[in-house]
């Protein structure tokens, strides 16, 4: 059967099963529909969570970023698995107690105030909307480089998929489709790199692959690795941090943080019955995202080794690899590399004209790495490979067979769908939940909510899929901004609202705003007013990074820090939260009494 | 707030700040600040340092969540603060 019938068949059982499932699980009530009914094993719930979590830039483009970045890319690994630790132990299980839909209302009750639940509601809407945009363009991107449709087709077949079970379903369709969904996409992560860990190493764990020593030498591949990149001019492979080490560690907090107070996740945790299962859910999710994440390492350095040997025979001959025969002939190159040109997204040019590929870092610092590419007559580099083409070409690179390549599509669609749905969960019940019940329309039925949950989703579906056709340009920029907010807003209010007794309303408002204007001006100083661009201002604040070398991606946990602050100063001048209040802070820090979540104000 | 529930809250407090002490030491600490003097060290193929940063800190956060939900039972039971 040739490629193409194959991804259709897989693609399509993968369609079909989620359907199946939205049918099966129709959602009746609003707790159904907000929290799938409260009844969702910790298990399950963590499989769930894992999936809502692994969105399309971890699937497709972890791996090529810590591929391009080295050691540097552990923030990424330690970042978005360390925030787990604090959401386990800080957050869950008191939102679950709490008992309650969504985060803008633990926040407005918490903070007995419409403004504060407000002012969460807007930053909620803000960090999901720009987080579902890349999905929705991963979507595309999926569905236009695998099944032959145009990007625009991939989006509204996507958005049609989201619509059957998240709207019909809500919390209760989207928890079962996700679990599907985290099936999916982690065999598809997964196999490709059992084959690639057996043919460097010999040993199938990838994890236990990326520490051994390549098959029949007794070097080992990380050392290898080092060896090669080192004398092509390139940065040492284990040891190359992202910017200064203050940077790297900054940029990890950040993303912890973020990834705490991201509010699609935190929802996940009030589908569970007790209190107790929400501490051990954020463990059992964290299984199921380590799976993947202890495998992108792997994936990531194999990836970089295949590429330099695809290109320079030399590393695996252990020649010189700066002799001219090294160098593979244009003509030479694998079919892969032809068709991954077509895309743009790998490419080269014989800059010297002698017919052979180059691929070395021409900007090096160093001196011997220069004078060798010199010597050799080497006149730049002549090939660009974008990161996100790593986990996507992976299975053709390494010569696996159509139905491994057919696997990743699926796996690359379901990590982006299941996101989204995620995020159209959070959008709609900050809208019908927080906004129409709770402050245009206090007393409106149970059905009426259910139906304006409905249609508030399905708006959200149409502006996401109109976002994801019409990309704004600052596309890329905006995932940063969503950690930003969710790590300089909603993070501190929740948490200063469970682990303070005394902090009032006034503090947690003016915290979260301090915290957000902080984070905005320093993204948009880099970025752009809005990404607009042209209206970046980042000379007036003494150039790029000007504070302490900390990029604006970085930036989240110097906005959270502000907002703690800040909130401790003005508590500390207005009288504190009444009595009432008091009294709820301390039933909600223990376990006892838990209910099934509900909606009342 | 009644002597009980304030056992129950500075206890909760003294196990968090434990597993916090271990989640800041595996990550910021062998992860990033002292991964280059870890390097010298090799587990396997891996240099320490490079070990904690990408592999690690990961395990021991899964450990660390499993740690806590379990050390939070008894804690609750301890207090009679549990759930039926």
């Amino acid at each position: 059967m040739d490629l193409q019938t194959t991804i259709y068949i897989v693609v399509g059982l993968s369609f079909a099963l989620y359907i199946g499932i939205a049918i099966w699980a129709r959602a009746g009530s609003t707790s159904e529909f907000y929290a799938a009914g409260g009844s969702v094993h910790p298990i399950t719930n963590g499989m769930a969570t894992a999936a809502d979590w692994m969105s399309a830039a971890s699937f497709i483009s972890m791996a090529g970023l810590i591929s391009n970045m080295g050691y540097g890319g552990g923030l990424f690994l330690m970042g978005w698995t360390g925030g787990y630790v604090l959401l386990a132990m800080l957050l869950a299980p008191y939102l679950r107690k709490f008992g309650k839909f969504t985060v803008p209302q633990f926040i407005g009750d918490r903070f007995y105030s419409k403004s504060a639940s407000t002012v969460a509601v807007i930053c909620l809407l803000t960090a999901s909307t720009t987080y579902i945009i890349g999905q929705m363009t991963g979507v595309g991107v999926a569905f236009s480089r695998f099944l032959n449709v145009s990007s625009d087709t991939g989006i509204y077949v996507g958005q049609a998929i989201v619509f059957l079970y998240a709207v019909f379903g809500g919390m209760k369709g989207i928890t079962y489709t996700q679990v599907a969904q985290y099936i999916v996409l982690i065999l598809a992560y997964t196999i490709p790199a059992i084959f690639i860990s057996l043919q460097f190493t010999g040993n199938p764990l990838p994890q236990l692959g990326l520490g051994s020593t390549l098959s029949g030498t007794d070097v080992s591949l990380l050392a290898k690795l080092d060896q090669v990149v080192t004398e092509l001019g390139f940065g040492k492979y284990t040891t190359t941090t992202a910017g200064s080490t203050l940077n790297m560690f900054v940029y990890t907090l950040s993303l912890m943080i973020g990834t705490a107070g991201l509010p699609h996740v935190i929802m996940r945790f009030f589908t569970v019955p007790t209190v107790k299962d929400a501490r051990s859910s954020a463990g059992w999710a964290l299984v199921f995202i380590a799976i993947l994440y202890t495998t992108a390492p792997a994936v990531a350095a194999m990836a970089k080794m295949n590429l330099h040997g695809t290109v320079n025979t030399a590393v695996k001959t252990n020649g010189d690899l700066y002799a001219v025969e090294s160098s593979i002939k244009n003509e030479d190159r694998p079919d892969w590399m032809k068709r991954w040109e077509k895309t743009g997204l790998l490419k080269w040019e014989d800059k010297n004209g002698d017919g052979r590929i180059q691929y070395y870092d021409d900007k090096t610092k160093s001196d011997e790495a220069k004078a060798k590419a010199e010597a050799a007559g080497w006149k730049g580099n002549e090939l660009t490979v974008n990161a996100d083409i790593i986990v996507l070409a992976n299975p053709e690179i390494a010569l696996l067979p159509n139905w491994v390549i057919a696997l990743v599509a699926a796996g690359g669609l379901a990590a982006a769908l299941s996101t989204a749905a995620g995020l159209l969960m959070a959008i709609s019940s900050a809208v019908s939940h927080d906004l129409v019940k709770g402050v245009f329309n206090p007393n409106i039925s149970e059905k009426g909510e259910l139906l304006a949950g409905k249609i508030a989703m399905a708006v959200a579906i149409v502006i996401s899929g109109y976002l994801g056709l019409n990309p704004p340009g600052f596309a890329a920029g905006t995932v940063a901004l969503a950690f930003g907010i969710a790590a300089s807003s909603l993070f501190p209010a929740i948490m200063m609202g469970i682990f303070s007794k005394k902090m009032n309303k006034e503090g947690a408002i003016a915290g979260m705003l301090a915290g957000l204007a902080v984070t905005l001006f320093y993204v948009f100083a880099h970025k752009g007013i809005f990404f607009i661009k042209g209206t970046d201002f980042v000379d007036m604040i003494g150039g790029a990074n000007s504070f302490f070398g900390i990029t604006p991606e970085a930036f989240g946990a110097v906005g959270a820090l502000v907002n703690f602050i800040v909130a401790f100063l003005v508590d500390k001048v207005t009288k504190e939260p009444p009595e009432h209040i008091q009294h709820m802070v301390e039933s909600v820090r223990i376990p006892r009494g838990s209910k099934v979540v509900d909606g009342a104000h | 707030m009644d002597s009980n529930s304030q056992g129950y809250w500075k206890a909760t407090l003294g196990l968090l700040t434990r597993i916090l002490i271990i989640w800041f030491a595996v990550s910021f600490g062998a992860g990033i600040l002292f991964a280059d003097a870890l390097n010298g060290i090799k587990l396997g193929g891996y240099p320490l340092g490079f070990w904690f940063a990408q592999q690690g800190s990961i395990y021991i956060f899964i450990a660390l969540i499993f740690y806590y939900a379990k050390k939070m039972g008894d804690i609750d039971r301890q207090f009679d603060v549990h759930e039926d």
